[in-house]
């Protein structure tokens, strides 16, 4: 089991050197960093010596490997828009961001994982359909008139929360609480809508496998043969949405963070493309993949646990 | 109610199961059963005959889909029809309790063993932890599983199926219930294994004086544990009487068709040689599986060790053997499904073993296979004419020429012309398996591969295609490699056997004689197990009563 984990873990190194090399070419192939770097009205002398002051004249490969070594220093440069070092600006975004996703991934789980079970064990019934409907509507409406709908009702209408904005949860509870509840209701339906038709299909499934019936047979209540007996046996796929869900949390709900004025690295990433700001653009991405990685690698090492056919050399 | 009806653990009375809404077509058509302490009856019949149907009511497990409409299922004079749910819960396990057919899937794949049976007592009893722990290690012992306390911490996957049956068995009688259902329990185990839980079954019966209820399409089974038999044909009793009256006596002409087409273990006379030139030879066939490591070097498994054996046109060679024992990997090696490690397989003089596929594709067209399952082995979406003339089309005949052929194969193999035309699920399975020979034949093979080719067919059907099959032989010419698991059908299809135990070939020779007096073991082991070998069904009587002269004549090999 350890041998298996260290071997994963290695093996996110390959993975995360071929994104590296990936963004590296591509924000190259973009255009001279030097002439970006001294603006249109720059002479070609002092575009030479920022060249000359970056390293871009030494060979491609020299520059990438110092690259790489800036930033496993935690060295990701400097904001071309603020002159703020990159890793400063996205620990300052990550909070807001990250408190999203973990009180979304939350209260979606446990209103979705029963709502899931429920449908599925009522199928075809007014509860089901319910559900089903629930499901349609969080996938096909879009986010942000939800958020707004919420705003306008229960922030402008009831008055209960404030409109927009982060504290950080260092400042107190109750504040951090009031002003995360709304963009996390609005994301919940979304995940309530993902993760509960997850549930309900690999219930309805493994519903029919014989050792239900079995279960049955045993004359346990409905409730432990649906509990102990089904759901354990659904947690691989739900345990594999809740993962992905996270994940694409963390790299950036745009819309979310907008509608809702959050300062997370959803809007960071935007604002950095819309000024060309190359250095937070290549750490933001490297900074997703990285989420992606480690939230598979996750997953992969939970499979164990929830499953014990599955075993790794 | 009177005092002997009293005594009845199961009383079931009228019983009427159908669709939900359609209770005129009914599924199970007054059904009438009785079961005393301590007896084993058996419900036999074929696919569709309603014994499951039967067993699942009973239980109270019918899919929602179902209903049972009239009639009474009285468990020690308790209707469980009316009783409620909750009532219906304590019952099962405590006072009936249910074994099924697949051992590999009846037990939940994430939980320990033990802790499946221990379910049981938190549920039924108020035992004490340590105590519920004490009574499933005395299970365990009693179905006499090895190294229990490993046991008691496994999960299914790490368990034989045998291993899981005996786990299931623990769970179904650690209660003591008066009534224990088994749903043909043995049919998914191999023949050796299958002897085993069978006496099992018998030994606890005795001990705890649990009255069986015995569901098996098996009459072999029949012959070797029943006490009493009733014949269900679709959905109706036929008959139903001691075993020894029945299988002497029969009274309808069902349950006779249905005796006399159990393959019988006694050898057919052997065929004179024929001296026609050979069509298949394998020398030396090797097939090894190596379970890599990136860094280690991988596990090697030996599924085929130094196979060798020749095959002339016209004749049948069988290949038996238990699961793993790597019949089924020499069909695959000899159709070249899978490549062999090393090895000859020479077909009409040609060694195919190792050839590109570019030039095996001009001698694929010479063998051809049948598989086991017909369910799920024929194109569900397009028609089976089509899926006949694919082969022919992939070697230029033209489409008109092919579909011709087509209608006259599907006589050939007993079914209307016109069948070309019909979808796969438009056919019941015997009717599946005829078309899945045709769709071997349109090729013109000279050797035809059979892989549990009658296995999945009840066992009336099973006759008819293996008839079909000798008179196809016949007419064709066909060498036929035959891979099977049962020795009855062996016995009465096959010129030479080839016994295989764990990959290697134990025993090879004329059937008559490896069949009759065999020389291995394993071979020994595996006749000794076969259930209901003593008897005779086709001439309702046992072997021993047999005189000399007279040859038994099965109704599988009657047609030479």
């Amino acid at each position: 089991m350890l041998g298996y984990v260290v071997q994963r873990i290695l093996a996110t190194i390959p993975v995360m050197g071929f994104v590296a090399l990936i963004v590296f070419l591509l924000l190259r192939l973009s255009g001279d960093p030097a002439a970006m770097l001294a603006g249109d009205a720059a002479t070609p002398e002092v575009i030479a010596r920022i060249r000359e002051n970056l390293g871009l004249n030494d060979p491609l490969y020299v520059q990438f490997f110092r690259w790489i070594g800036e930033m496993l220093r935690g060295d990701f440069g400097t904001s071309l828009l603020s002159g703020t070092p990159v890793t400063t600006m996205i620990l300052q975004r990550m909070e807001p961001t990250i408190s999203l996703a973990l009180t979304t991934i939350f209260l979606s789980v446990i209103i979705a994982v029963p709502l899931g079970v429920l449908a599925a064990w009522k199928q075809g019934t007014l509860i089901d359909r319910f559900v089903m409907l629930l499901s349609v509507i969080g996938f096909s409406v879009p986010v942000f008139v939800i958020g707004y709908m919420m705003i306008a009702f229960f922030a402008i209408e009831l008055r209960w929360f404030p409109v927009q904005g982060f504290r950080p949860i260092g400042q107190g509870i109750e504040p951090f609480l009031s002003r995360i509840t709304l963009p996390t209701l609005t994301l919940t339906l979304l995940y309530v809508a993902l993760i509960a038709r997850i549930t309900r299909t690999s219930m309805l499934e493994i519903l029919n496998d014989d050792y239900i019936r079995t279960a049955r047979a045993k004359g346990l209540p409905e409730g432990k043969v649906l509990l102990r007996h089904a759901l354990r046996n659904c947690s691989v796929p739900i345990i594999t949405v809740i993962g992905i869900g996270f994940a694409l949390i963390i790299s950036g709900v745009v819309v979310t963070e907008t509608v809702f004025n959050l300062p997370g690295l959803g809007r960071l990433t935007v604002d950095a493309v819309l000024a060309r700001d190359y250095p937070v653009i290549q750490a933001v991405i490297l900074l997703s993949s990285l989420v992606y990685v480690v939230v598979n690698l996750l997953i992969d090492i939970a499979y164990v646990f929830l499953d014990p056919r599955i075993r790794y050399q | 109610m009177s005092a002997a009806q009293g005594e009845n653990v199961l009383d079931i009375r009228g019983l009427h199961i159908a669709l939900d809404g359609l209770a005129d077509a009914g599924l199970v058509k007054g059904l009438d059963l009785t079961i005393r302490p301590g007896e084993t009856h058996c419900l036999v019949g074929e696919s569709g005959s309603g014994k499951s149907l039967t067993a699942l009511a009973t239980m109270g497990l019918l899919a929602p889909v179902l209903k049972c409409t009239q009639g009474q299922i009285l468990l020690n004079g308790e209707d469980v029809l009316t009783v409620s749910p909750r009532r219906l819960r304590r019952l099962r396990a405590t006072a009936m309790s249910m074994i099924f057919q697949e051992p590999m899937t009846a037990l939940n794949p994430v939980a320990r063993v033990g802790r499946q049976i221990e379910e049981v007592l938190e549920n039924h009893s108020n035992l004490s932890p340590r105590q519920r722990k004490g009574r499933v290690m005395e299970m365990m012992e009693a179905v006499h599983l090895p190294d229990i306390e490993r046991m008691y911490r496994s999960y299914p996957h790490q368990l034989s199926g045998g291993q899981r049956q005996r786990i299931m068995i623990a769970m179904a009688l650690i209660m003591k219930p008066k009534l224990l259902i088994a749903d043909e329990p043995t049919t998914a185990l191999d023949v050796t294994t299958q002897a085993q839980i069978l006496s099992l079954v018998q030994e606890l019966r005795e001990k705890q004086g649990t009255a069986v209820l015995f569901i098996t399409h098996d009459m072999g089974v029949v012959a070797e544990i029943a006490d009493r038999v009733t014949v269900l044909k679709l959905g109706e009793v036929m008959e139903s009487h001691p075993t020894e009256q029945l299988l002497r006596h029969p009274r309808t002409d069902y349950t006779r068709d249905l005796l006399q087409s159990v393959p019988s273990h006694v050898p057919r006379p052997p065929r004179p040689d024929s001296g026609t030139p050979e069509v298949l030879r394998v020398d030396g066939l090797n097939k090894v599986y190596v379970e890599g490591g990136w860094f280690t070097k991988g596990r090697e498994t030996h599924a085929a060790k130094d196979v060798a054996f020749s095959l002339k046109k016209g004749r049948t060679v069988g290949i038996v053997g238990e699961s793993g024992s790597g019949k089924s990997t020499v069909a695959r090696c000899v159709m070249r499904l899978i490549d062999p490690t090393s090895g000859r397989i020479e077909i009409g003089g040609t060694d195919i073993a190792t050839l590109k596929p570019a030039a095996l594709k001009p001698h694929r067209r010479k063998f051809q296979i049948v598989f086991q399952d017909p369910m799920r082995s024929l194109n569900p979406r397009i028609e089976v004419g089509e899926s006949i003339i694919e082969g022919p089309l992939n070697f230029g005949v033209s489409r008109k020429a092919a579909l011709a052929r087509a209608r006259e194969l599907m006589q050939l193999v007993g079914l209307p012309a016109s069948a070309v035309d019909r979808f796969p699920h438009q056919f019941s399975g015997g009717q599946r398996q005829r078309i899945a020979i045709a769709r071997a034949l349109a090729m013109e093979p000279e050797v035809l591969v059979a892989d549990e080719a009658v296995s999945a067919l009840d066992v009336s059907v099973q006759a008819q295609v293996l008839r079909l099959l000798a008179e196809l032989q016949d007419r064709l010419g066909l060498g036929i490699l035959f891979i099977t698991h049962d020795l009855g059908v062996a016995a009465q299809i096959c010129d030479d056997v080839i016994v295989m135990k764990l990959g290697e070939v134990v025993e090879y020779g004329p059937a008559g004689r490896v069949l009759a007096s065999p020389r291995h073991a394993y071979t020994k082991a595996l006749i000794e197990a076969a259930p209901g070998r003593h008897w005779d069904f086709a001439n309702f009587r046992p072997f021993a009563e047999e005189t000399p002269n007279a040859g038994p004549h099965g109704a599988a090999g009657s047609a030479h």
